[in-house]
């Protein structure tokens, strides 16, 4: 088993079902076997749509049902029974065209099509009312951070309801995909959500890999690992101090902020990137340890297993002091206690994945469930049930002490790592892949249709902020206005890779 | 208190006190191109590159382009490229981004005297992300961390370009913000000027040819200082900005 969760499948051998039979299997698998879809997407083939769902079962089997349907006749939502559905149909409609009869609003997730002049017909909810008052936010924020609009409609400071109005940074990625050999794709796929590089460009690489009938080895998968836990350790310290910054506690932030530095700077003396850019490629890596890196010589002598585990033990140790001030403080756990909730149940009916959702009690953790470098050095999902700030800073904090211990097996076990540039061969034509990994955020969806040479006929790729933006939405609900950058910053959503 | 007391001793001194003379180490920066002649009708390393960034007879790399993939190194037969750890590759036109063949110099950007006599003791950033992958913005965001601590020198963020005099946009420039870019711009007060940060910035990149994409913006503004790199290293926009306004 791989250490990305794989689904092949050879489409001429896939059955296609009717619109009604496939309705009928969703609606069996998501209602009574304790299924959730993972994708849903649309691959255009003139005026017929072929739609794929992707659903796990049980917590492990994966599935893809598939049907056809007209792009006029459509098919009537399922989002109305199934609420984490909703944006898979939105962008379904947006994408395609799609007729979705019964959707309760299907207002476009990017302004792909229409651009900016169709957001004015999809204008804000409104409230009526003499206390109601509506506050806009974005899409330039006051801060360096990416755009993304938000308006708040409040009763005084309560904020009643929350609209997110994403799409500005639309840069036109799956159609990019499709436009280049789909086995030189790593520098784009390193650029789809920056912050992300290495869960984006691992569920790639192995998609290709599954594509093209090829095993990586050990080492590989290992370095693989390794450098996802850096991302995910860098992310976490970022959220940490950037939730610290916005609650005033500024030890928290100072510290928090350098201990990210050398998190990022071991990366960058593994590839050569403080964000793991070249750290994957279909088939091999580009990640050295034990050797210098292919770089100039002068300004780097060799980084040896001795000095990442050094590294790993300065931000164990540090870390740590920092925690236990971070957690004990009373003015933190004021701010963020009881603050943007998401409860258990609501979690799982939007379909809420990685850390958000482990934060209210939903043990779903991709790599808890994968073959790899995971069986050989397993790690266990880190859950909180309250679903507040509160929980999905504990989650962070859980996360990158077990990353760092982790980290430091997987180092002791493999003190050297060689980068590999393998030849990719042809790829099997007619094939369905979806390969997923455990981003920091959450699952890195990424599904690939080959056509009947090999070439693409689809790229789907799913961002962990796509599904997770309703969340926040929803955690802001009842709380106070002025918490909302504390509730923003506690789930840390990716604007581009939600927008494409 | 005592908790308090060991994060400061935990600490300790965490910024860099020569921001001039700290080396990135293990940073895949500025690329140095050998004089070996390429092989007979070997065009390996621009078929290699995603962005279109090398031309041959004579070679060039655009800097502007570039995104550091290396991807050229691993296809080139002759070993003629080579990437180093210098962070130093920021200009002040798009002529001084290209790398061409032989002993590398490194040209600081020149200073600009109108610009260092009055902002070289204050100057107010507003930060535009259009399109950019949050890998540039997080590293201008380092900028203002306890080891880079920019604002040594008087450079800071701010949050509404009112305040603001040079304008910092990262990312290709998307269509749905084509509009919010030229508010935040026409928001400037006078003097100002416009910094390209990273390789889609200045020349669009990987997304030079992307549907959602309008750089018209960047045919009516030109910038002032282009920052390459994808993302560009916080130690690349420190020697670009220092440069320009004649800050030792």
């Amino acid at each position: 088993m791989s250490a990305a969760r794989l689904l092949l499948v050879p489409l001429d051998a896939a059955p296609e079902l009717t619109v009604t039979e496939w309705r009928i299997a969703l609606e069996r698998l998501l209602r009574d076997d304790d299924g959730r879809v993972v994708t849903l997407f649309g691959t255009p083939n003139d005026e017929r749509i072929t739609i794929t769902a992707v659903v796990e079962q049980g917590g492990s089997e994966l599935r893809a049902l598939r049907t056809v349907v007209e792009r006029d006749v459509g098919y009537h939502a399922l989002t109305p029974e199934f609420p984490a559905l909703h944006c898979f149909e939105r962008e379904l409609h947006e994408q395609h065209g799609v007729r979705i009869a019964g959707h309760p609003w299907l207002k476009p997730v990017r302004f792909e099509v229409t651009g900016s002049k169709g957001r004015d017909a999809y204008p804000f909810y409104e409230i009526e009312g003499k206390e109601v008052h509506e506050v806009a936010v974005g899409p330039i924020h006051a801060g360096v951070i990416e755009p993304g609009s938000f308006r708040f409609m409040c009763l005084g400071e309560r904020v009643h309801h929350l609209e997110i109005h994403l799409g500005y940074q639309h840069r036109g990625v799956e159609k990019l995909l499709l436009a280049r050999d789909p086995r030189s794709l790593a520098p784009l796929v390193e650029t789809i959500a920056g912050d992300t590089s290495i869960a984006h460009t691992w569920a790639y690489a192995a998609a290709i890999e599954a594509l093209a009938g090829m095993a990586v080895p050990h080492e590989i998968d290992a370095a693989r690992g390794a450098m996802l836990e850096l991302e995910r350790i860098a992310m976490h310290l970022a959220g940490l101090a950037g939730l610290a910054a916005d609650v005033g506690f500024l030890q928290g932030a100072s510290s928090y902020g350098r201990l990210r530095t050398t998190a990022i700077n071991t990366s960058m003396r593994l590839c050569g990137s403080r964000f793991g850019r070249g750290a994957i490629r279909p088939g091999g890596s580009g990640t050295t340890l034990g050797a210098g890196p292919d770089l100039a010589e002068a300004t780097n002598g060799a980084f040896t297993s001795t000095d990442l585990l050094r590294n790993l033990k300065l931000l164990s140790d540090d870390v740590a002091i920092i925690d236990d001030r971070f957690s004990s403080a009373r003015t933190v756990q004021h701010r963020l206690r009881g603050v943007g909730a998401v409860p258990s149940a609501l979690a799982r009916e939007i379909g809420l994945v990685g850390l958000a959702a482990r934060a209210s009690g939903v043990p779903c953790d991709l790599r808890t469930r994968a073959g790899g470098v995971y069986e050989h050095h397993p790690i266990e999902a880190c859950v909180e049930p309250d679903g507040d700030c509160w929980a999905r800073a504990r989650i962070r904090i859980a996360e990158i002490r077990r990353s760092l211990a982790w980290l430091s097996s997987v180092a002791d076990a493999h003190p050297r790592w060689e980068a590999a540039r393998p030849r990719i061969g042809a790829l099997a034509p007619r094939q369905l892949v979806v390969a997923m990994t455990e981003g920091w955020r959450g699952e890195v969806v990424h599904a690939l249709e080959t056509d009947g040479g090999g070439g693409l006929a689809r790229y789907k790729v799913q961002d962990p902020s796509f599904r997770n933006w309703l969340g926040l939405a929803l955690a802001v609900r009842e709380n106070e206005i002025s918490d909302f950058p504390i509730c923003n910053k506690s789930f840390d959503l990716s604007y581009c890779g939600s927008d494409l | 208190m005592l908790k308090a007391l060991r994060v400061r001793a935990s600490q300790g001194t965490q910024y860099i006190t020569d921001l001039r003379k700290a080396v990135p180490h293990g940073f895949r920066g500025r690329p140095r191109i050998s004089t070996t002649p390429c092989k007979e009708g070997c065009d390996a390393c621009v078929k290699a590159c995603p962005t279109d960034a090398i031309a041959l007879a004579p070679f060039r790399l655009d800097l502007g382009t570039c995104v550091f993939c290396a991807e050229c190194v691993e296809a080139c037969p002759e070993g003629k490229l080579a990437f180093t750890a210098d962070p130093r590759m920021g200009a002040a036109t798009r002529e001084a981004l290209v790398v061409t063949e032989g002993p590398d110099r490194i040209d600081p950007v020149l200073t600009s005297r109108s610009l260092a006599s009055v902002f070289g003791r204050s100057l107010r950033l507003r930060q535009v992300s259009a399109g950019g992958c949050n890998g540039c913005e997080l590293e201008l965001n380092a900028l203002s961390n306890v080891n880079f601590d920019l604002q040594r020198y008087g450079i800071e963020w701010v949050a509404s370009p009112r305040h603001a005099d040079a304008l910092v946009v990262t990312g290709p420039l998307t269509k749905n913000m084509a509009d919010a870019v030229r508010l935040a711009w026409d928001a400037m007060p006078d003097p100002r000027f416009l910094v390209a940060f990273g390789a889609c910035a200045i020349s669009g990149g990987l997304y030079a040819d992307a549907p959602g994409v309008d750089r018209s913006f960047f045919a009516e503004v030109t910038p002032v200082l282009y920052v390459p790199g994808s993302p560009p290293h916080p130690l690349t926009f420190v020697h670009a900005i220092l440069d320009l306004l004649g800050i030792e």
